[in-house]
């Protein structure tokens, strides 16, 4: 299961990141790193990008990248 | 001799860098420290904005320089590289780390990667107020012990705490102490890389990035092959039993260290409210709200600049200048007796010129401040994450917007805001479509035509050319991002920064800083161009002054290139003219017409009747059109150059616009001609 598949009011955890190069870099040292959870907040309202809060803060990324995120449906 | 000991002060100067997160309060800090004394410029080679200040401190001059707001020194972006560099360099004495302790996990990535780099280095916590208004307490001293660098807090928006800030940060001599921020195993790992890197300024910088990139890591180029093969061999008995990626272990060490600190030194509120920010973004990014909310903050910025509160402004400017400056300075030069030509060459040269471009400062001050406000808010980072779809479907990024918004203030910041895209296909795509939004220089030229030409309907006429502009920039980007520039659209990783009160000082700086160049340009570069517009418009090729404009140089000029815009149906010389004028600047339009029309006087009283003479309505559409579109002026032309450092792109960028201009003009004014 990826990123993308939360839906919005929903938690998950990292479990791996197959983004790739400055991308995967970035998103690393903003903080997204197995075992982190992740709130899906809401989606933009014309159903693109998403907004996440991580680490306490408010991120935004498209769909698109959240495919390159694993995640598992946190209990 | 005295000049040696001044110039020896200056180079023993010690100098602050200011490091921190976007969002995390380093440009508030810096206004407060430096004021209107600031200096803006830009890092060598690369298009990053370097600012610096001088600020006294204890009686010492120190000069403070504001590094670009990161959130990691990875090597990945132009922005990380200059900060990275400048920090390895001996030229800083002491780094700044400005932390948002309302944001202090993330914060503290960047502090534990600067305390790598083994420089002097202080602690600010900003924000200490949103952390205690959100209930938790922070435990300065058990931070500061963690960390290992003294820890200073501040409010950076009312300059509490920031002298003594400066006080702490020019007596930081030594380096951090080194610090084991990593688990045992990768600690002893890291330590074994940092001493095969011999002796290098900072090795656990070193270290990190090795283990993080590996041989494509830029300082391991220099090493031994022996050194390298040692270093991959420890790496990979690491990695034996690491269930993560290589490249993660040492990001999610640094975030593991930082949870075990927030742990010892902050005490969360058991029951966290609801904070102000999220209540806000329950409307402002509503799902049904979230469009006409965006809709409704673009049109009252539009309307606060150029609706009744702007016009009032720029009639008192008008009157200031035309009835008081320009008609002294004309009865004073006429008492004193001087000769006709010097009494012309300054009134309907120089003053008219420039005057009539002074009485529009008022509006750009207003949008500049506009925009800074929706900057400031936080409601631009909204923007984007609102329009990214819809400027998705058209091959652009969320982030486009921010540089098409700022067009309609001036293209040369709308230019060098297009730095915050990351990818170079929409950084270009984005630069190319950006001059279609109609600047506000452009606005007189509208203001005047369409007040003579379409009287009722003057507002109705001005809005359909803005979004004419906006329709032609996103059309312009499919058909190029489809046809010219191909390859991926940029990624979209931005953060939604909390709502914040602006800090009066650092709008009136930012707009104070665009009024400056303003005013500049209208007193250099736009005074010369008027100057030699009035003598190429008074005088003849053998240098004789002419009774008739028409037989003069300008007059000759614009004759051999007007035919071009006969089809369009403004071919007259004069405005073949004034067009080129606008090559040099937007605003010399509407005074070379002035000049050429109505001996000087660029108003809608003075050209109606000689403009109706030349043009029809329909050609006045299509010559406003031809404005909006054409050649940006030669600022907005060099920064395009400078920003896209490629002049294949550049020139095409201004190809592109004029044979649009002209097509597009026609177009409109042979259908308006059968209306």
């Amino acid at each position: 299961m990826t990123l993308n598949d939360i839906r919005p009011g929903q938690r998950c955890v990292v479990t791996g990141v197959t983004l790739k190069n400055s991308l995967r870099k970035r998103v690393l040292d903003m903080g997204i790193t197995t075992g982190t959870t992740i709130y899906v907040r809401k989606l933009a309202p014309l159903g693109d990008p998403m907004e996440i809060t991580i680490r306490g803060y408010e991120l935004t990324l498209r769909k698109e990248e959240a495919k390159g995120i694993e995640v598992r449906k946190a209990v | 001799m005295q000049n040696s000991t001044a110039l020896e002060t200056e180079a023993n100067r010690p100098i602050i860098a200011l490091a921190g997160n976007p969002n995390c309060g380093k440009t508030t800090l810096f206004n407060q420290l430096t004021g209107s004394n600031q200096y803006v410029g830009n890092w060598a080679g690369v298009t990053v904005e370097k600012k610096s200040g001088i600020v006294t401190v204890e009686g010492q001059k120190v000069e403070v320089i504001d590094l670009p707001g990161i959130y990691s020194l990875s090597t990945y972006t132009m922005e990380e590289n200059v900060a990275r560099d400048y920090i390895e360099s001996d030229e800083p004495s002491v780094i700044v780390n400005i932390i948002d302790v309302s944001h202090l996990e993330r914060n503290l990535f960047l502090t534990l990667q600067l305390i790598e780099m083994n420089r002097p280095m202080v602690v600010a916590l900003n924000m200490m107020d949103v952390l205690t208004a959100r209930g938790d307490s922070l435990d300065i001293p058990t931070l500061a012990a963690e960390l290992g660098v003294p820890v200073v807090p501040i409010t950076a928006s009312r300059g509490i705490g920031t002298d003594e800030l400066m006080r702490v940060a020019i007596a930081q001599k030594e380096r951090p102490a080194p610090r084991c921020f990593y688990r045992t195993k990768l600690q002893t790992a890291l330590e074994k890389l940092a001493e095969l890197f011999g002796d290098v300024p900072c090795p656990m910088m070193h270290a990190a990035g090795y283990f993080d990139e590996g041989r494509s890591f830029v300082h391991s180029h220099s090493l031994p092959e022996e050194n390298l093969a040692e270093m991959d061999a420890i790496i990979e008995e690491y990695m034996a039993d690491e269930t993560m990626d290589r490249d993660m272990v040492i990001s999610a060490g640094k975030y593991d260290y930082i949870e075990a600190v927030i742990h010892r030194a902050v005490k969360k509120a058991p029951l966290p409210e609801i904070s102000t920010t999220e209540r806000i973004d329950r409307i402002v990014t509503n799902r049904v709200l979230a469009i006409p909310i965006f809709l409704l903050v673009m049109f009252t910025v539009f309307f606060v600049a150029f609706g009744p509160l702007g016009e009032w402004l720029k009639g008192v400017f008008e009157y200031l200048i035309n009835d008081v400056v320009i008609a002294g300075v004309n009865t004073l030069l006429n008492s004193a007796g001087a000769s006709p030509l010097v009494i012309s060459l300054v009134v309907n040269g120089m003053l008219a010129g420039v005057g009539s471009i002074l009485s529009f400062l008022p509006q750009i001050a207003l949008l500049f401040l506009m925009l800074s406000i929706l900057e400031d808010s936080g409601y631009m980072a909204r923007a984007a994450f609102i329009m990214d779809r819809l400027l998705g479907r058209f091959g652009l990024s969320g982030k486009s917007f921010i540089p098409m918004l700022m067009g309609f203030g001036c293209t040369v910041p709308a230019l060098m805001a297009s730095r915050t895209l990351e990818n170079n296909r929409d950084r270009r795509l984005t630069m190319m479509i950006t001059p279609f939004m109609s600047c506000s220089a452009r606005m007189p030229v509208y203001a005047i035509i369409a007040g003579i030409f379409f009287p009722k309907n003057t507002y109705l006429v001005i809005f359909s050319i803005y979004i004419l502009g906006i329709a032609f920039s996103l059309l312009s980007a499919m058909l190029l991002s489809k046809r010219v520039l191909k390859g991926e659209r940029s990624t979209f990783l931005l953060e939604l920064p909390e709502y914040r009160f602006p800090v009066p000082k650092n709008l009136w700086l930012h707009t104070w800083d665009k009024v400056k160049g303003f005013v500049v340009k209208a007193g250099t570069l736009l005074l010369v161009c008027f100057v030699a517009i009035w003598f190429l418009q008074t005088f003849d090729f053998s240098l004789h002054m002419v009774e008739n404009s028409a037989d003069s140089i300008f007059g000759h000029i614009g004759r051999f290139i007007a035919p071009v815009f006969a089809p369009l149906g403004f071919g007259d010389w004069r405005i073949a003219m004034a067009l080129l004028a606008g090559i040099i600047a937007k605003e010399a339009i509407v005074g070379t017409l002035g000049i050429l029309f109505a001996a000087g006087e660029a108003s809608i009283a003075s050209l109606s009747v000689p403009l109706a003479a030349v043009m029809s309505p329909a050609a006045a559409y299509a010559f406003m059109v031809f404005v909006l579109l054409y050649i940006p002026c030669v600022a907005a032309i060099a920064t395009l150059f400078k920003e896209m450092k490629n002049l294949k792109w550049t020139l095409f960028t201004l190809g592109y616009g004029l044979a649009s201009a002209w097509v597009v003009s026609f177009i409109v004014y042979q259908i308006g001609s059968l209306i």
